[in-house]
Parts: structure tokens; sequence; C-alpha cells
């Protein structure tokens, strides 16, 4: 190969084309296995917390109700809606970088970085309520603003055991919106590199792969929100 | 996609990308949208032992849209498919085992893993 290369006249390639690459083709696909293989591991990291919330949901189940009672389901709801949203003008923006529109694949991609801050927005907001309840786990924790399935006041290992409830939503929704906070400034930085005409239809794979990123951030919350918000209470 | 040979001219625009279609954007993002309604809506009913699963099943299938469509999973080499499902495969052989194993002890009164 190199004896080939050095007879050839140097070719015009594609100045983001590493020369350990065939083509921009090979360079892409060999990017985004790197992006799945990320993606496989990101699912085993948050698939740890998740098995230790399904086994402390099922031997603590009357916690678990409480505390997700006390969670604010509107709010829930439209962070999910909020966060669909920026999936698809994510979606949207690498559609346009796909197609060489510059301007539309920046404004889809501020779009994104405005939703996701809506988002992590809404978040503190919750966040806050959590506090001011008492509901932080550790020295000031306290069960008594939760509620049983009858309305009353829990008690004993019920009130005890809520706080590992939301041990495991502060856990996983704060490692969910780690994960937001990491993607806007990524977001951002494709936007920028999108606005001085860095990407083509022939390589846009850095904003592709920004957009595995997100939507598999997307599909985090798609499956926390309805384990952490919506638990209902064994009548 | 790499037949050429080194060296050769490379073609800019050798395996043109699968450009999918807007429409089928929107159509997944309003499937989105409605599976979010329904979730919150059928965490209303009681429908007993069935609550999660039937969540579980609205998320898995969300889950699916964004994987296949706004992931490009569906047109991707299969290769791809093959680290998502090792890694889903891993993901429930962990819930479910390590879950079995606490259901085994409760039923035969064991006592907690580990006392």
């Amino acid at each position: 190969m190199s004896s080939l290369s050095e007879t050839a006249p140097a070719p015009a390639h594609h100045p983001a084309l590493r020369h350990h690459f065939d083509s921009l083709a090979t360079q892409k696909d060999s990017a985004l296995l790197g992006m799945w293989v990320f993606i496989a591991q990101e699912i085993l990291f948050f698939g740890g917390m998740l098995g230790a919330y399904t086994i402390y949901r099922n031997l603590y189940y009357d916690s678990f109700a409480a505390g997700s009672h006390h969670l604010d389901v509107p709010l829930g709801t439209i962070n999910t809606a909020v966060l669909i949203c920026s999936s698809l003008t994510m979606a949207l923006g690498v559609h346009a970088a796909a197609l060489g529109k510059r301007k539309a694949t920046v404004a889809f991609l501020l779009l994104t970085i405005v939703l996701g801050s809506v988002f992590l927005g809404i978040k503190v907001v919750e966040y806050a309520d959590k506090f001011e309840n008492h509901l932080v786990p550790g020295a000031h924790y306290s069960a008594e603003h939760l509620r049983g399935a009858h309305g009353e006041e829990l008690t004993g290992d019920v009130a005890l055991h809520s706080q590992l409830f939301f041990a495991l939503y502060f856990g996983l929704t704060g490692l969910h919106a780690l994960h937001m906070i990491i993607g806007i400034p990524i977001i951002a930085y494709m936007a920028w590199r999108a606005g001085q005409g860095r990407f083509s239809p022939a390589y846009y794979t850095p904003v592709e792969i920004t957009g595995l990123y997100w939507h598999f951030v997307d599909i985090v919350w798609i499956f926390l929100f309805p384990l952490l918000y919506l638990i209902p209470h064994h009548v | 996609m790499s037949e050429h040979a080194a060296g050769s001219p490379p073609d800019p625009h050798a395996e043109p990308d699968h450009v999918v279609p807007i429409g089928t954007y929107i159509m997944v993002f309003l499937a989105l949208m409605v599976g979010t309604g329904v979730t919150v809506a059928a965490s209303y009913v009681d429908l007993g032992i069935w609550n999660t699963p039937v969540a579980m099943l609205i998320a898995v299938t969300k889950a699916s849209l964004v994987v296949f469509f706004f992931m490009h999973l569906k047109y991707s080499p299969r290769l791809y498919w093959i680290w998502l499902g090792a890694a889903i495969f891993f993901v429930v052989h962990l819930v479910l085992g390590t879950g079995l194993d606490y259901l085994a002890r409760i039923y035969l009164n064991l006592g907690s893993p580990g006392t």
C-alpha cells in the first residue's frame, strides 16, 4: 500500500479523511461503531443502578409508591415532552447537516440546546421542592411529607426505606442530568463548527455522533419517567 | 463502501448516506408524544400487577422508535445491532438474574444475600 501511494500522485482527499482510512465512508462506519460501543457501555452503566432500583422497589414497594407519589407528575410529563421535542430538533439538525444546509443545522442544534436547558430548569424546580421538603437522603431526611396508599403518614420501616427511593431518584435523575449537562456544550461546539462551514454532506460524522448521544439520553429518560414518577399504589 | 483501491482518487460521494425523510421524523415524534400521554393515562388506571409491565412495554416501544429512526439503526450496519443487543442482553441478565436470586431467597426464607 505504501509503495502504491508513493508512486501515485497525492490524491486531493477530503481534509477530514484520516490517512489510515480508505474513504470517508469507512471512517464514518468506524466512528459510529465506536459511538455504539460507548452507548453499549452507557446502557450497562445505567443498568447497574436500574438493577438496584428493581430489587429495592420490590423489597420496599410501599415506600417506593409513597415516594413516587410525592413527585410532580405534570412537571415530569412536561419534561418528557420537552426532551422528545429536543430529540426531534436534534434529528432534524443531523438531517440538515446531511443535506449540507448550514443555517438549518445551526438553528436546529441551538433549538436543541434551548430545549435541553428548559428540561434542566424544570429539574432544578423539582430538586428545590425535594430540598424544601427534607426529601434529600441524609441527616436531614424526613418522610413526614410522604403519604401512603390511604393518605396515612408513613411509619417505621416504610418511612425509613422511603429514603432509598429518593437516593435512587437523585442517583438516576442526577446521572441523567449530568449527561445532559455534558451534552449541551458538545452540541454548542457542533453548532459553532457547523456555522463555520466545517460540515458537508460528505462529512458530518461529529454532528451525527452528537445526535446518537443526545438520543440515548432521551431514551434513558423514557424509562426513568414511568419508573420514578408513575409507581401505582397497591390498594 | 471501501472497495476502491488505496491511492485512487477518493470519490467524495462514494456512498451517499441514507437520508431519512423528514416525514418519518415527524411521525416518530408524534408517536413518542402519544406514547407519553398513554403512559401517564395508563398509570391512573388500576391494572393490578399489569401497570408496570404496560408502562415498560410502552417505554420499550418508544425507545425502539428512537433507536431505529432517530438514531438510524434501521439503516445501519448489523454490527451496530449486535453491540446494542449485547448490551441489552447483559442488562436484562443483570436485573433478572439478581432479581430471581432475591425472589428465591424470599420464598425459601434464606434471608437477604450477605446476611
